[in-house]
């Protein structure tokens, strides 16, 4: 019972705050409504049974994702009003719905039968974060290995995009020298 | 009233919808980040779903790399529409059509 109303009480929060995301034309807005959404994410996960994935969810994804949207933000002007594509909207709307049932249909065909075996079934009397540890470092070692390598790759390469011309410092500049940069199409 | 596995499927179906629907009408590149990352969430919820549901761990472990994939596809996604808006003081998609195809 309890459950059916938690179930439906963050669909419903879930489904609105991203709908906001996506239709909103404040970008700040946007930002704030996908961090909601993610929050009430990681409560499905809770009520799953999968608490260190909720815990995950809520640190990386409202922790560090938003966190780096949120500093991206301050590079680009978010104040403007975002303009959208013209196109017929119902065209977009039907073809999206289509696409996704399909997509949906088309990965959950073979899980409604009851061929699946559970290839590393929960183990009685362990805690979901325990039984985790346990697959995720023997069998999943090699994979989890190389999502580490992925994710150092991934944060070199963003200093070294992000980062370029950031040993100058605008703060510490006096104004004349700030123009002077601004001349040699330094800062631009 | 008891929740089944098709009504967090049918959950996932519609934040999916939601996601391609963003991924369609944005112009602007930053949102567009954002609707794939609703995406990203509608496919997590449906593993952590399976995999309660099953009594399977593979679908939670799948959640874990759709999120470490997620962050550094942020990092990288980032740097890069940085680097852009630094030289074309715009991030709307029509501008990137440099190549006139």
């Amino acid at each position: 019972m309890f459950e059916a109303i938690a179930f439906y009480l963050f669909a419903f929060l879930t489904i609105v705050m991203f709908f906001i995301t996506v239709t909103t034309s404040q970008a700040l807005y946007a930002l704030s409504a996908l961090a909601a959404g993610m929050i009430f994410i990681s409560a499905f996960f809770f009520i799953l049974g999968a608490d260190f994935l909720g815990a995950v969810q809520i640190i990386v994804y409202t922790g560090a994702v938003m966190a780096l949207y949120a500093f991206g933000m301050m590079f680009f002007d978010s104040t403007r009003e975002v303009k959208e594509k013209q196109g017929n909207k119902y065209i977009i709307v039907g073809l999206s719905t289509l696409a996704a049932i399909l997509v949906v249909v088309i990965f959950s065909a073979p899980m409604v039968s009851d061929k699946i075996v559970a290839l590393y079934p929960a183990i009685d009397g362990v805690g979901n974060t325990q039984e985790v540890g346990l697959v995720l470092f023997t069998k999943y070692l090699v994979p989890f290995e190389v999502a580490a390598i992925m994710l150092l790759v991934a944060m070199v390469a963003g200093i070294v995009l992000a980062g370029k011309k950031m040993d100058l410092s605008i703060t510490l500049m006096s104004d004349s020298e700030i123009e002077e940069q601004k001349n040699k199409k330094v800062l631009s | 009233m008891e929740i089944g596995l098709n009504h967090y499927l049918v959950l996932s179906t519609i934040l999916f919808a939601i996601g391609l629907v963003g991924v369609m009408r944005r112009k602007n590149l930053l949102l567009l980040f954002f609707a794939t990352e609703i995406l990203l969430n509608a496919v997590n919820i449906a593993f952590a779903a399976i995999s309660h549901y099953y009594g399977d761990l593979t679908g939670q472990m799948f959640a874990f790399f759709v999120i470490a994939i997620a962050a550094s596809e942020v990092a990288v996604g980032l740097g890069l529409l940085i680097v852009w808006y630094k030289r074309h003081s715009s991030i709307d998609l029509d501008a990137l059509t440099t190549m006139k195809g």
